[in-house]
């Protein structure tokens, strides 16, 4: 890959000022117009483990990280200085040099704190950077920020030291920092960067050639996690009240959220456990806010039992599902695509849910947004679904992307006019009608009352019931009501299709072969196909983000264009080839799958060599921790 | 006009107004107590004032949990041990609702048992009632939470090994800011007892005996009754936490030895509601978070001016 980017890794301690230093880092490559996309690497340890962000930034659009990288910042930290623990998890001290070798580009750049890190206790380090052409740069960034009192502040002399080998200017770092601090400990941090930079440019020749690439961007940008786009999207919906119990990666959107509501007017409660958290949504839609929670795979199957509450009761609520690798509690901090079938499936009787995938932070706000829309319009509980990689990752996303009106609109509920000439039975409101065109005219659709409207007086169950909502085990309201209820899905996926860029298809119509993909692995497929197209190959690409109800047409449409497709997931069981399969009922000869399940999201490289393999190439794929799978035949 | 225009509406209040033509004839069992406290709410409702439509009514599973059928106001039906979530988030999404937990004891103190606990921590402004008939009514008959030590059921034929759970004493120390025990026997009480959970301003716990003939015949709740306020043998001050604990302590005790201690046992009024807590902290609009959605004047804020920070 040619070097029109750069790919900046910064590596310490968990628990050391990583993140933020590489946010600011990443906000002012972001100033300076060029694009960014972040990488989030950690371990399930709070202090200490060696952990490392990623960023990657380039002028054109970046989709994905890369393959490899070319710049690493290696600091030491406080890993392991404890007896104690350095007996249980061995020396670690040397592990942000050690550890990121492996993946380090030909010809790039190391620099590394000298002051806590000793390069000879690895082994063959000399020769490898000479093999590697690697350009290192050993520099004491202890001891500077030391000199000025302050050890911690080694992160920022390592910053310092990155612009002046990059030729960076400084002017957009020293606004962030005037921007996040004041007084000493500014000033003491702005001393501190100058020092790293001028120092470097005067103690030390550039003898490698990477640069900071020219960024011509100029349309705003706002640097965002997939996160943030579900919390802005749910915040811009009116979406007042949200109920959760912590779970990694669900809380990034529990705090995120948990952070403006209440100077917004809203409601966070953390709770005792996930079926509360979940219950708690139930309870707050019904008395008539817009209300959303979530979890994690874990968390996500204690709500099994709510979820079809709200199913059944047609109380709308969205619910958040940020995968994780599992089985179990599996590798926290690590992402996978394999609660899918999970999301799906879970809970008692016929699945009757929506889900939406989203494939990067624009979409996570655009489909929360949608995802709130159709729960209270079509009274039914709606899922976000998305992973670790997108939960954290960072990306560059235009800010019009944000500036839309807020749709505060409550859906489908009846006003005090309606209730005033409503049919009654019983005494009670016929909330589960299903015997008036207008009541059940929205893809069937009965309008709901709220707790507190006159005449509106109904009762919600989890049992099976008939117009007022008393339990009923009466068949033929049985099968009208189950019909009702699992018609919705038909009535919102006519709705989705009527959008205008609903499931895109990537790359050249008329292209031979597919990747089809859904969620997180959009940006990485899109830079596969356009390197594919560029090597000679004739491919295009779908990442559908409606699960449920599934795209049907369009995604058939795309499979019967194609020779064949690869499906492209991050799991071991093929779980969205098998829901593609189940939907359409066919083309199980034309779908071959690339599987890749080692906490790792896909790097392009794996992609196109996964292709390539498929393809009779000579692609070696024993490098990867891929796996291709052939298709089942129908 | 307010969109919830039935709340808050002054007018007389019939306790007929709470029957639907439904019959809870329809599941109930001859002789189950659970007809008692379907009567004593009905009756203490125009008591405190609030109409069908500003009252909801949220149970859970069993028996039990029947009560919002045959309850006319607004009902939720949800599912086993959890009516107590779904109640406490409807309140806090409009605080102006009357709103009552109900569920037996295998859903409030067996499957629901920690969501118990937390909401009596949290004081939610709310009344909750447990049909206690020491037993699992529903699914015939199996032992609970309550069941005596030794009780013997299909589940637990050589008797249970394990000591009933004391809800009294549960709750106190969950954080109820009030504490009650009535029993079906005593229609009088339980009407009282109810109403005075109901008016009261933080989370009502009401351990409410039933009988459960069907499942349960050797069940205490039969049993005459003895009103500790009534007694003079019983002199406790039910504000005082230390007082309050050690009545709950002899009542649970004797309850096993065919003794049936109903009445007040803690009530404490200067203890804020969560809600109230919560509007303290800032966490919690002032006015009810439901009300919003049906006010076209509402500025809603939008998250483009939250994107400073991202820039
Ligand atoms: C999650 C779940 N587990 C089990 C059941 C089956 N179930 C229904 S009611 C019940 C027990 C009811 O006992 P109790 O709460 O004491 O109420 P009662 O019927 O005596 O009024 C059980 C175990 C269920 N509905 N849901
Ligand atoms: S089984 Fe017991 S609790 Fe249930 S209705 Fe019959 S008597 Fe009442």
């Amino acid at each position: 890959m040619t070097d029109d980017e750069l790919i900046w890794r910064i590596a310490g301690g968990s628990g050391d000022g990583i993140d933020s230093t590489s946010q600011n880092f990443a906000k002012a490559l972001m100033r300076s117009g060029l694009n960014v996309f972040t990488h989030r690497h950690y371990p399930s340890r709070i202090r200490g483990g060696h952990t490392y962000v990623e960023i990657r930034a380039k002028d054109e659009p970046v989709k994905s990280r890369g393959d490899n990288y070319n710049f690493l910042l290696a600091l030491g930290d406080s890993f392991a200085r404890n007896p104690q623990d350095e007996a249980y998890y061995g020396n670690e001290e040397i592990k942000p040099l050690s550890e990121n070798l492996d993946e380090l580009r030909e010809g790039g750049v190391i620099v590394y704190d000298s002051g806590l890190l000793d390069a000879s206790e690895i082994e063959n380090f000399d020769e490898r950077v000479e093999e590697n052409d690697w350009h290192v740069y050993d520099l004491d960034l202890r001891g500077l920020a030391k000199e000025h009192g302050r050890e911690v502040m080694r992160n920022t002399a390592g910053v310092g030291a990155t612009a002046a080998l990059l030729d960076m200017d400084l002017e957009h770092i020293e606004g962030l920092m005037s921007d996040a601090m004041s007084g000493d400990v500014l000033e003491a941090n702005l001393e501190i960067l100058e020092e790293a930079y001028e120092s470097v440019n005067e103690d030390y020749e550039h003898t490698h050639d990477i640069r900071v690439p020219t960024g011509t961007q100029d349309e705003e940008q706002v640097l965002v996690s997939g996160s943030h786009g579900i919390a802005y999207g749910s915040l811009d919906e009116g979406c007042r009240f949200i109920s959760g119990y912590p779970m990694t990666p669900w809380t990034d959107v529990f705090t995120i959220m948990t952070q403006h509501l209440p100077d917004m007017g809203g409601i966070s409660e953390q709770v005792e456990d996930e079926i509360a958290a979940a219950s708690l949504a139930i309870g707050a839609s019904h008395a008539g806010a817009k209300a959303m929670s979530g979890s994690s795979g874990g968390g996500f199957a204690l709500m099994s039992e709510p979820l079809g509450l709200a199913e059944i009761t047609e109380t709308p609520i969205v619910l958040v599902e940020a995968m994780r690798a599992g089985p179990s509690t599996g590798m926290p901090t690590k992402p996978e695509q394999g609660d899918l079938e999970h999301v799906l499936y879970t809970s008692q009787g016929d699945s009757n849910r929506v889900v939406f995938a989203p494939g990067d932070p624009a979409e996570c706000y655009e489909q929360t947004r949608k995802a709130f829309e159709i729960a209270y319009e079509y009274q039914i509980p709606a899922i976000v679904l998305y992973d670790q990689k997108l939960s954290g990752g960072h990306q560059t996303v235009p800010e019009e992307v944000f500036d839309e009106e807020p749709n505060p609109d409550i859906g489908s509920v009846v006003t005090e006019q309606d209730l005033e000439d409503a049919v009654q039975e019983a005494g009670r409101f016929k909330r589960y009608m299903y015997d008036d065109e207008e009541g059940s005219g929205l893809g069937g659709v009965s309008r709901r009352s709220i707790p507190g409207q006159k005449g509106g007086n109904f009762l919600a169950s989890g049992n099976e019931h008939n117009e007022v909502g008393h339990i009923s085990e009466d068949a033929d309201n049985r099968t009208i009501q189950m019909n009702r209820r699992m018609g919705k899905l038909d009535a919102i996926r006519d709705e989705l299709a009527e959008n205008a860029d609903h499931q895109p298809v990537y790359g050249p119509e008329d292209a031979e072969y597919g990747i089809l993909s859904f969620g997180s692995t959009k940006g990485v497929i899109e830079e596969a196909v356009d390197r594919l197209n560029d090597d000679g190959h004739s491919v295009k690409a779908m990442n559908v983000s409606d699960i449920m109800p599934f795209p049907k047409d369009e995604v058939t449409q795309f499979l019967e264009d194609v020779d064949e497709s690869l499906v492209v997931e991050m799991n071991a069981s093929a779980q969205f080839r098998r829901h593609v399969q189940g939907q359409l009922g066919r083309f199980g000869e034309k779908l071959y799958s690339l599987l890749k399940y080692d906490g790792n999201p896909f790097e392009p490289e794996e992609v196109v060599s996964g292709f390539e393999s498929r393809l009779g190439g000579d692609a070696d794929l024993s490098q990867y921790n891929v796996r291709i799978e052939s298709a089942t035949g129908d | 006009m307010s969109a919830f225009n039935a709340i808050g509406e002054e007018r007389e209040i019939d306790r007929d107004e709470f029957t639907p033509e439904i019959e809870p004839q329809a599941t109930w069992c001859p002789g189950c107590g659970d007809f008692g406290v379907l009567k004593a709410l009905k009756q203490a409702m125009p008591e405190v004032g609030r109409t069908p439509e500003e009252t909801l009514l949220v149970t859970g599973i069993g028996c039990s949990g029947k009560l919002s059928s045959y309850f006319q106001s607004y009902g939720f039906h949800s599912i086993h041990g959890r009516s107590l979530p779904v109640a406490r988030a409807a309140k806090m999404a409009n605080p102006d609702l009357e709103v009552i937990a109900a569920g037996g004891d295998g859903d409030g103190y067996g499957i629901g048992g920690n969501h118990f606990m937390h909401t009596a921590r949290e004081n939610h402004d709310m009344t909750y009632i447990v049909f206690d008939n020491e037993i699992f009514g529903l699914t015939k008959g199996q032992t609970s939470p309550t069941s005596p030590k030794g009780h013997k059921s299909k589940t637990q034929p050589h008797g249970s090994a394990k000591q009933p759970i004391r809800p009294l004493s549960l709750a106190l120390t969950s954080g109820a800011s009030y504490v009650a025990r009535t029993a079906a026997v005593n229609p009088n009480q339980a009407k009282e007892i109810l109403t005075e959970a109901m008016e009261h301003d933080g989370f009502a716990h009401v351990d409410f005996l039933t009988q459960c003939p069907t499942w349960n015949k050797d069940a205490k709740q039969y049993v005459p009754y003895i009103d500790v306020q009534d007694s003079d043998d019983y002199d406790f001050d039910i504000t005082d936490r230390g007082e309050a604990s050690e009545m709950m302590q002899e009542a649970e005790d004797a309850l096993y030895e065919g003794e049936v201690l109903t009445g007040r046992f803690y009530h404490d009024e200067d203890r804020p509601s969560y809600q109230q807590e919560k509007q303290a902290t800032g966490d919690m609009p002032e006015e009810p978070l439901a009300e919003r959605y049906f006010d076209d004047d509402y500025e809603w804020e939008r998250s483009y001016d939250l994107l400073d920070r991202h820039k």
